[in-house]
């Protein structure tokens, strides 16, 4: 199981009721429901990623995200999570908003963009970074709007979002260094968020 | 020769009918009774009746859904490509049951028959029925086969909002709600549709008022145009242009040539009207629109159908079709918001097809491998089910 997905069922209180973005094959939303007693829906457009969910009994609704979360209402979920496709939004500070209207919390995961072979990549080639963790060309990509962890966190002052929790993660040998500087050496950025009462 | 058929389908079929001697209390606040029923069956039984599943038809629909009357058969029943061994509703797995509604003309009582009171066919006076009338008789046909709880109850466009009605109203007797291109009500334009084919029928000289099995005639004409309508509103546009085109079935367009000229498409919906109304009933046709264009989810819920649908226990799983604009995939999509609203199981796939309205009873592999996981898990469950029962 991927890491960030452990990190985050670690994080879903018991019996949530959670809504998961861009669920993919449903991985996260079987492990919650069956660790963690999870209720609720998982959104997603791929066909063979919804054939896949219903075939785990998983309740899974074909939405395309950048139409918006309009027919979900307010504080209606527990959780709203989207895990590694936060940076592929047209509007990913609106898509923000929403899930803060319509969860108590949200949670997020991205790939951080300030890691350091990105940096050294565009420093050294003078190219945009392609690795095998992000494996596609600057313009065939669903990756349009890439940030770093300092830009997420600047987004979420501006915008009244209050940060609960943070862990950036990193591979093994890295470990320490991520601790000291996350946006350098961590790979994986995972945010839990609410919205700030002003 | 039992080779003769598919592999993959259930083979010879043969209907039955059940005669139900007490009367059914109608929406309308009338009685209907004694009826019967007809009816078919595919697929075993298990000890105990954890594996049935109702098929729910729609407009024209009958209960032959799946395999062959005889061996001349040209066709198979008309949801053949999901009922089947190996299919999606597999009836190696399941126990299917399949009616012809009450109102309909292939065997069930319907304005066809003869009215006790008169001994004169029901024709025009045969009662309004509505989709819980249906949904009530369909009660009725489950106690007496033993079936205290539908593993599925699975239906497509007005057989959609039967399941639906199942689920609302019988909360405990249905497990799993499958809900195929429908919607929670008709949109004015769809009444629109409706209204027109039926004015078709109606300005039939044949029509005689309705009573033209009293007077050895037939509304022919009119029935055909109404078919005709209805079938432009099941394929879409597009598809109607790939299949048809303006394609010349005869006559010719050159200069100097004066020859009366028709269309492939004017051609095959005079065809297809023809044989719609050879083997259908008017009358039948007037009701069955009528239940269509009265359905409406949520009435009786104040019209909210968050709150309606807050009375279902079974699990949904919603499917509609993307060239689909009789029944749009923004009818479905309402139907899963309300169903989320009301915090119930519900999964929802919008597949892509060319063929409008009726995809859902064409192949198609999306459609197909959605439908299998679904009933997967369904036939999981009701084996679960039967373990505890008998354990």
């Amino acid at each position: 199981m991927r890491f960030d997905l452990k990190i985050i069922q670690n994080w879903i209180v018991q019996n949530s009721r959670i809504l998961d973005l861009g669920c993919g094959d449903g991985t996260l939303l079987e492990r919650l429901r069956d660790e963690k007693g999870a209720q609720g829906y998982g959104l997603e457009i791929g066909a063979d990623e919804i054939s896949a969910c219903i075939a785990k009994g998983l309740n899974v609704i074909e939405q395309d995200l950048d139409r918006g979360l309009g027919n979900f209402a307010d504080n209606s979920f527990d959780t709203v999570m989207m895990t590694q496709a936060l940076q592929t939004m047209t509007y990913p500070h609106k898509v923000l908003d929403e899930m803060l209207r319509v969860g108590k919390e949200c949670i997020v995961t991205f790939p951080n963009f300030g890691h350091w072979k990105a940096r050294l990549h565009l420093l050294i080639h003078g190219r945009m970074p392609v690795s095998d963790l992000l494996p596609w060309e600057w313009y065939d990509t669903p990756n349009i709007h890439f940030c770093t962890c300092k830009d997420f966190e600047d987004l979420c002052s501006e915008n009244g979002i209050l940060i609960l929790q943070r862990q950036v993660i990193s591979e093994r040998s890295f470990k320490i260094l991520t601790k000291l500087l996350p946006n350098l050496f961590g790979d994986t950025a995972i945010y839990r968020l609410t919205r700030s009462i002003l | 020769m039992p080779e003769d058929f598919p592999a993959d389908s259930v083979g010879l079929v043969c209907p039955q009918t059940m005669a139900f001697n007490t009367p059914l209390e109608l929406a309308c606040s009338r009685e209907l009774g004694p009826y019967q029923l007809v009816y078919e069956t595919y697929g075993q039984l298990n000890a105990n009746a954890s594996n049935a599943i109702l098929i729910c038809h729609a407009l024209s629909g009958h209960h032959h859904a799946a395999g062959f009357h005889d061996f001349d058969d040209r066709k198979p029943g008309w949801w053949n490509h999901y009922i089947g061994p190996g299919k999606p509703i597999d009836t190696d797995k399941f126990f299917i049951v399949s009616l012809n509604n009450l109102g309909g003309c292939n065997g069930s009582t319907g304005p066809t028959s003869i009215n006790p009171a008169t001994d004169k066919p029901w024709g025009p006076d045969f009662p309004k029925l509505r989709v819980r009338d249906w949904v009530n008789s369909q009660v009725r046909l489950a106690d007496r086969l033993g079936i205290s709880c539908w593993a599925a109850v699975i239906g497509g466009s007005l057989g959609g909002m039967q399941a639906m009605r199942w689920a609302l109203e019988y909360p405990d007797r249905i497990k799993h709600c499958v809900v195929i291109a429908s919607a929670m009500k008709l949109s004015a334009q769809n009444i629109a549709f409706n209204e027109t084919a039926r004015q078709a029928i109606l300005a039939d000289p044949e029509y005689h008022n309705g009573r033209y099995q009293e007077h050895q005639s037939y509304p022919k004409s009119g029935l055909s145009v109404a078919r005709m309508i209805g079938h432009i509103t099941y394929l879409s546009g597009d598809g109607m242009g790939k299949k048809f085109g303006r394609e010349l079935r005869s006559g010719s367009f050159e200069q100097g040539v004066d020859e009366p000229v028709e269309f492939q498409i004017e051609s095959y919906l005079r065809y297809q009207g023809g044989i719609f109304a050879d083997s259908f009933d008017a009358n039948t046709y007037l009701l069955m629109t009528r239940a269509l264009d009265y359905f409406d989810l949520a009435r009786e819920y104040q019209d909210n159908p968050v709150e309606a649908f807050k009375r279902a226990q079974c699990q949904f799983l919603v499917v509609s079709f993307n060239s689909d604009w009789r029944f749009a995939p923004e009818r479905s999509r309402e139907i899963v918001d309300a169903l989320m609203g009301a915090n119930k199981a519900v999964s929802y796939a919008e597949i892509d097809s060319s063929f409008g309205h009726d995809a859902f009873l064409l192949p198609n592999e999306r459609y197909q491998t959605v439908f299998n996981n679904y009933m997967a898990n369904v036939f999981l469950e009701s084996i679960a089910s039967d373990l505890k029962v008998n354990g």
